[in-house]
């Protein structure tokens, strides 16, 4: 053929060059300001995909704890008695700003959590603008929401998230407690505790009322500060299960309703007769979507023996064409690693695999940054359902793919764990989607699709995965004490 | 067994596929290459042999000299069987290849012998490439096996010329026919023994039906291709066509090529972009990258 | 004085459709308001706790997996029993309580009628609490309200039929299975509900009513792998403190402790409302995609 000279084409670096305007310390968000802590201290936070300090944040203590509670409890009557369409606006305000920034939040995510910036600016901001406006249209509409029923605001709710998806957290957190007429302490992860602080701008920007949110960024201890403050009326926490027992333990002795959205080690299911291009690419952002920092990440593949080989094979290729790197280029598909202790959780895990006879498979070409925190995405073969990788929750970007034989083996295998916050399940055929989404013990059963999330949709676990929703009507309900109307 | 597609996952890989960000030296790069992929097309019931060689004129040298801009030729003209000599005077000695509709395009509604006549006509008349179409009635009616068999019937009338087989993905209406319009093709080559990479291909549409190649048409077709490379080893080749207008589109399309299938693909002998305006734009680009400001298409020279 | 001797009826344990003693072979005596013992109740140990917990686990499939229908006709079916035996239910309700007939009756007829209402339920409540979600994307995307699976019951002591009779019909209807604490007060009235339980189609190990004292259960069921959820009414704070220190040591899993007065179980808009029942059941959102 004459003119079949190939042309050699790569994707030029194409960074994300907007930069947020961050400022070189942050005090806590009490009452409407950003204040000093009485702690005296602070921590630094750091770009996990460089090493460097980003910025220095307050680190609050039991007396922040105490006055952010009080804040917001002071705060509490007015905002419960305000006119619920009036409640609605100032959230769908907050929606409004949020989509408005929404650029330097994304970049500002990136930079602080290691997440890629396509992710960041696809998914955790336009969710976390749609979890207010959701929510804001919910405010005036609670006693429909529970017919027969006078809902009334919890008061002070202690919330606590995780690094994963900070601002995306907060916002799944805040939302639908400032809908129901409560009021918020939050706490933020220490590792990413910048875009909350962003958000408290937010709040200032569109005159929420002072002490309504209120932003405590610190380590575990503040957390508990918040857990055992006897002002605090509600708890929600997203973390992982140790800590979420913790928690439980914590709150024994007292009558604070408790939601807990913990760890997983969910289940994908592949069928011989599924969509199999399809199912690749729904297997891989199940696992290697944020790194596989998600709770309910598609850690564990079960593809029917009739298929595992061809399936592997083109599992590896896709594998290979995933672009890990700077976290800011528009075109990296796989950041970095949270932190330095969550990498050497994740190695140490993937160490012990290898320990234990099963195969592993990476990427091996693409030469990894020098400096900062990486795991090449990878998965492992051989695995069996004992095997540590299979079990535990390596919250990173490791795979573990076993086979069965039938449907029902693949229930038993799937189900066999102590968790049950999300499942998937592949197949063309309708009545097996329905049959096998009824018996998977899980909270969020993804069919032919997996890590999709809506602040429409209710999400949350069961089994050690926690209890309690959030989003959709059903969100609601850990933040509103309801009462008969007839009684 | 047909291999089935689910729509929205595909669609959104399709469309995850389209925010890839090229930039600079990738885009240069891009718009050159798909320059080069380009079949540069005019079907129309009003083509004459004059507006044959302007477009011929064209596909030699795609940017007209005076603005000084290095752009390959495109890889072909493909225009209706009558105009076929036309285009082979213009084209002597150049690298443009010359492809030509047949089969009674679009429609595909006249009889086999005919249709079969009009490839060997064509093929005759100089055609390098012949653009047929299948049969969307017997494909819809249930009848693939008859689908395959005509398949195999023109590409033996083809005779050396490459065959790219056209699906019109817009009647065939789902993601599920398209695949298996492509299994057809599949099916239809994989007895030969010794077909060469990129002697068939799998065209999307005739860019007289709304939609044709669409970003999730174009995957399964890529897909499809990909299914036969790992069972096979052999590569056939994939042109969307219809509805292409815009550079963004053509990069898009590259990156899906290059992700779906690797980089190994990315060559006129594997993959084309049937398109008529799309020149312009591209053309269009490679100024803006060269000179910073977006030239009016007045100064293209479009044809 | 009759020249009959009376047969005093052994009080048993219900686990998995039988009607055991006490693994440990303990009794304890129940008195009438005189002081007279009116009963020898099995006192259920750790062991009959985990025995109640398997034969939970393993019907659980069988009443999860029946249909909602025929769980509501099953519960009705229990009303029916309760109603063609309620002269002896008001009887032992006097006997273990010191209240008067009349009141005995209304607490009788009220559990009747509970079990009624909450037959009703078994077919409705997925409609009421289940949901689609209408998502921002082309996916059918809807809400279950299903069984939370084996559920640890804590039954008050007052009002002792009625909030045993509607704890464990609640529970029962979106298809848990159940591991009831009966306390002593209310075992005699638990021994009959066990009778009827056992000729009304509930499959055996659907409900099992451990009797006795239940400080040493608070541990065994709360703390229990297989146990998913913990639902009492009556508890006092110290028990609440231990079962949620044993739920949240094993598997987490609520606790939810009712807080229902003696009016309060008889108003049918607090103790059958459906948000009372929203909390015995877990909710399973299930995404699909919606294209061609």
């Amino acid at each position: 053929m004459s003119n079949s000279g190939t042309i050699e084409w790569d994707y030029a670096p194409a960074p994300e060059r907007i930069r947020p305007d961050i400022s070189d310390e942050y005090g806590l968000f009490i009452d409407g300001a950003f204040v000093e802590p009485e702690s005296g201290e602070s921590f630094k936070t750091v770009n996990p995909a460089t090493g460097q300090t980003i910025a220095r944040v307050a680190s609050a203590g039991a007396a922040d704890v105490d006055k952010a509670v009080k804040a917001a409890k002071a705060a509490g009557g007015k905002w419960s008695r305000l006119k619920p369409t009036e409640r609605a606006k100032f959230l769908f305000r907050i929606a409004r700003r949020l989509q408005e920034c929404a650029r330097e939040l994304a970049v500002l995510e990136t930079m602080d959590g290691g997440k890629p910036i396509c992710e960041s600016r696809d998914v955790d901001l336009p969710l976390a603008a749609q979890h207010f406006f959701y929510h804001a249209g919910w405010a005036d509409k609670l006693q429909w929401a529970f017919p027969g029923c006078t809902p009334r605001p919890r008061g002070v709710c202690g919330q606590i998230i995780p690094w994963n998806f900070p601002l995306l957290m907060a916002a799944w957190k805040i939302a639908p407690a400032l809908a129901c007429g409560n009021t918020v302490v939050l706490k933020p992860a220490e590792t990413t505790p910048l875009t909350a602080l962003h958000l408290a701008r937010v709040f200032q920007e569109v005159d929420l009322p002072p002490g309504v949110v209120n932003i405590l960024t610190g380590a575990g201890e503040t957390g508990a500060a918040i857990v055992d403050h006897p002002g605090v009326k509600k708890i929600a926490f997203t973390g992982s299960t140790d800590v979420g027992r913790g928690i439980m333990h914590a709150l024994a002795s007292r009558d604070v309703p408790l939601t807990l959205e913990l760890g997983g080690k969910s289940p994908n299911i592949v069928f011989a007769d599924a969509a199999i291009d399809q199912a690749v690419e729904g297997v891989v952002s199940g696992i290697w979507f944020n790194q596989g920092h998600v709770c309910c990440a598609g850690s564990r593949l079960f593809v029917e023996e009739s298929i595992v080989e061809p399936f592997v094979a083109a599992l590896r290729e896709r594998m290979g064409r995933l672009r890990v790197g700077d976290p800011l280029d528009k075109n990296t598909d796989v950041g970095a690693i949270n932190s330095r202790e969550q990498l050497n959780r994740i190695e140490a895990l993937v160490a012990c695999g290898q320990e234990e006879g099963a195969i592993l498979h990476e990427i091996n070409d693409d030469p990894l940054p020098k400096r900062g925190n990486w795991h090449r995405p990878c998965f492992f073969t051989g695995v069996e359902p004992s095997h540590v990788i299979a079990r535990e929750e390596i919250f990173g970007p490791v795979l573990s793919v076993m086979t069965f034989r039938t449907p029902q083996e693949a229930l038993r295998r799937a189900n066999s764990t102590p968790y049950g916050l999300a499942a998937g399940v592949w197949t063309d055929k309708g009545s097996k989607v329905f049959d096998i989404a009824g018996a998977l013990e899980a909270g969020v059963v993804w069919c032919n699709t997996y890590n999709k999330f809506d602040a429409a949709s209710p999400f949350g676990g069961c089994k050690a995965s926690g209890f309690g929703r959030e989003g959709g009507r059903h969100g609601l309900r850990p933040y509103l004490n309801l009462r008969s109307s007839g009684a | 067994m047909p291999t089935p597609v689910d729509a929205v996952m595909l669609q959104q890989r399709a469309a995850q596929l389209g925010r890839r960000s090229i930039k600079t030296t990738s885009k240069a790069a891009a718009l050159q290459m798909a320059v080069s992929m380009l079949d540069l097309t005019t079907l129309e019931g009003a083509d004459t042999p004059g507006q044959v060689r302007a477009l011929c004129a064209r596909a030699k040298a795609p940017c007209p000299r005076d603005l000084g801009i290095d752009v390959p030729p495109v890889a072909a003209a493909c225009v209706y069987p009558r105009l076929v000599p036309a285009a082979v005077e213009a084209l002597e000695g150049s690298p443009v290849r010359i492809a030509s509709v047949a089969t009674a395009f679009p429609s595909g509604q006249s009889s086999l012998d005919l249709r079969l006549k009009e490839t060997q006509a064509a093929v005759g008349a100089g055609a390098h490439e012949i653009d047929m179409v299948i049969s969307r009635g017997l494909f819809l009616s249930g009848r693939q096996r008859d689908v395959v068999d005509e398949i195999r019937m023109v590409r033996a009338a083809a005779g050396d010329a490459h065959l790219k087989v056209i699906l019109e993905t817009g009647e065939l209406e789902t993601a599920d026919n398209i695949r298996r319009g492509a299994d057809c093709v599949l099916e239809a080559v994989a007895s030969e023994s010794d077909l060469g990479h990129g002697e068939v291909f799998l065209k999307t549409s005739t860019g007289k039906v709304s939609p044709a190649a669409t970003p999730s048409s174009v995957l399964i077709l890529l897909e499809a291709a990909r299914a036969h490379y790992r069972s096979t080893g052999i590569r056939l080749g994939v042109k969307p066509a219809g509805g292409i207008r815009r550079s963004k589109q053509a990069l898009h399309l590259l990156v899906m090529v290059r992700e779906t299938l690797g980089p190994h693909w990315l060559t006129p002998a594997l993959f084309r972009i049937g398109a008529s305006s799309l020149l312009d734009d591209l053309v269009r680009q490679l100024i803006k990258l060269r000179s910073g400001r977006y030239a009016s298409l007045d100064e293209v020279g479009i044809t | 004085m009759s020249d009959r001797l009376d047969i005093i009826k052994t009080c048993k344990l219900f686990i998995g459709g039988k009607s055991p003693r006490s693994e440990s072979g303990r009794t304890i005596p129940l008195s009438d308001s005189g002081g007279r013992v009116l009963a020898r109740i099995a006192h259920a140990s750790r062991k009959d706790a985990r025995d109640a917990v398997d034969a939970a686990s393993a019907a659980l499939g069988a009443w999860r997996d029946s249909t909602a229908y025929l769980r509501g006709q099953v519960l009705y079916r229990w009303s029916e029993m309760l109603q063609s035996r309620r002269g002896e239910l008001v009887e032992t309700l006097q006997a273990t309580t010191s209240m008067r007939v009349a009141a005995a009756r209304k607490e009788v007829d009220a559990s009747i009628d509970r079990v009624v209402t909450m037959a009703g339920w078994c077919d409705k409540l997925d409609q009421l609490l289940g949901c689609r979600n209408p998502v921002a994307g082309p996916y059918h995307n809807h809400t279950l309200a299903r069984a939370r699976g084996v559920v640890a019951v804590f039954a008050p002591s007052s009002p002792a039929l009625l909030g045993l009779v509607t704890l464990t019909a609640a529970a029962l209807v979106p298809g848990n299975t159940l591991v009831v604490s009966v306390p002593t007060e209310a075992a005699l009235g638990a021994v009959l509900l066990s009778e009827m339980l056992a000729v009304s189609d509930v499959p055996p190990g659907a409900v099992n009513i451990l009797t006795g004292p239940r400080e040493e259960l608070l541990e065994p069921l709360g703390g229990h792998g297989a146990v998913h959820l913990v639902l009492g009414s009556g508890l006092a704070k110290g028990e609440r403190t231990t079962l949620r220190h044993a739920a949240a040591d094993s598997i987490l899993r609520p606790v939810i402790c009712l807080d229902l007065d003696e009016a309060g179980f008889h108003d049918d808009a607090q103790a059958a409302s459906p948000w009372l029942l929203e909390g015995l059941v877990d909710f399973k959102t299930i995404w699909h995609p919606a294209a061609i």
